[in-house]
């Protein structure tokens, strides 16, 4: 097969044209296609955000871009701040919205906190925790999910979940991003605007998003681009220097958690690279020193990632009907 | 149904597997079929089976018996309760 050798430059990209090309999509479909004024995008303080943020400004206009900030309590504390430095510096408007008290009206904290007390009893006020899963690198192992917990004292313990515990803290935390969800589509219906996902293509191929969460929107404009990508794009649109130097985390539980911890097997400059590799049919053993691994690690990922897209199938169906509707109108 | 001669166990385990996890009439795979290496259940799926495992033969599983040498096949499987059975 006559490619390009498999090196980390396959995914350097033409940023300007990138820029004007998604520009381009977001002005017909959201101006011409939906015929909408607007776009809402909820600001984290991280990369994706504030790419998509950049970029609805720069194809819209910063009057028809708006920024919405909706922290909860167990947000990192430089979420807030990130997010407003963005929003000053594109020059568009916010909204603030903590969403705790929605949280505790709706148990989210209560039911989370029940699910954990499943594997650890003493669980309770002034603990933090989060959920990790173990490396996909060492071995073939199963990958079974764990919550550290963090007693008011200091000390730090891990211990395996079992499925019901797993499942409702899971289900629990999941109101988190379908609470911000419904306040989008609240702000951009009053404003006539669309809601713009922020999902990289990692998220977006692998599941990482929760259903009707933020995995809901109206357009996604960069789902088609890698992680490393997004940065780059960053760097192009000269946003401030903190947000393109801060590390991707998930902020959804009260102790910091990165996103390899969660989710993704390795960090996101390898895991961009081994699953450009899948996409384009290179082997194992052609993607392993580009990402400096082993073959037989890169193998594991390679089956970490199809598993995870049996797992996303599910995500991002949409409702299924029982046959086609245009068949059940015509009879 | 705990009972552990050599075919009605591995039946038991078939059995869970196929009607709980793969929502099948029958397991169409070999007792030594790697369940991680073919796909047959994700993490999910074995966290299902250690809580089978706890709940059919009353054996509480520790985390450190979770792994692919006690849990990646139905032979594997039967040989780790039959184990931790005669313990």
């Amino acid at each position: 097969m006559n490619r390009p050798p498999f090196t980390p430059d396959l995914l350097r990209l033409d940023c300007r044209r990138e820029t004007e090309r998604i520009g381009a999509v977001l002005q017909e479909q959201i101006l011409r296609g939906f015929r909408r004024k607007g776009a809402v995008v909820a600001l984290s303080g991280g990369i994706d955000s504030s790419v998509v943020g950049a970029l609805a400004v720069k194809a819209l206009g910063k009057e028809r871009v708006l920024g919405l900030l909706m922290p909860e309590r167990d947000s990192s504390a430089d979420t807030l701040t990130l997010s407003r430095q963005l929003a000053d510096h594109l020059g568009i408007q916010t909204v603030y919205e903590d969403i705790t008290g929605i949280l505790e009206s709706l148990g989210c904290y209560q039911r989370r906190d029940d699910a954990i007390r499943l594997v650890v009893p003493e669980y309770g006020p002034g603990w933090k925790s989060k959920i990790v899963l173990p490396g996909v690198l060492e071995e073939d192992q199963f990958r079974l999910f764990s919550v550290v917990v963090q007693s008011p004292a200091g000390e730090t313990r891990k211990v395996q979940l079992t499925l019901d515990a797993y499942l409702g803290i899971v289900a629990a935390s999941n109101f988190k991003q379908r609470t911000r969800k419904m306040l989008e589509y609240y702000h951009a219906d009053r404003l006539h605007f669309v809601v713009a996902g922020t999902p990289n293509r990692l998220e977006y191929d692998q599941g990482f998003f929760v259903k009707l969460g933020d995995g809901a929107a109206d357009i996604k404009p960069i789902a088609h681009l890698y992680k490393s990508q997004v940065y780059q794009l960053a760097e192009h649109l000269q946003l401030p220097e903190a947000i393109c130097h801060r590390s991707p985390t998930t902020d959804t539980y009260s102790l910091p958690q990165s996103q390899e911890e969660f989710y993704f097997s390795v960090p996101y400059q390898k895991m961009d690279l081994i699953l450009f590799g899948v996409n384009h049919g290179y082997s194992a053993a052609e993607v392993a020193p580009a990402v400096g691994l082993t073959v037989d690690q890169v193998n594991r990922v390679f089956r970490d990632i199809e598993a995870k897209r049996r797992v996303a199938r599910y995500l991002h169906a949409s409702p299924v009907l029982v046959e086609p509707l245009h068949t059940a109108l015509a009879t | 149904m705990t009972n552990d001669t050599p075919t009605e166990l591995e039946l038991s385990i078939k059995e869970f597997i196929s009607k709980s996890l793969l929502f099948s009439e029958t397991f169409p795979y070999d007792n030594d079929a790697s369940f991680l290496a073919e796909g047959i259940i994700d993490s999910m799926g074995v966290m299902e089976l250690v809580a089978f495992v706890g709940q059919t033969f009353q054996i509480q599983v520790p985390p450190e018996d979770i792994t692919p040498a006690n849990f990646d096949s139905v032979s594997k499987l039967a040989a780790y309760i039959r184990k931790r059975r005669a313990l």
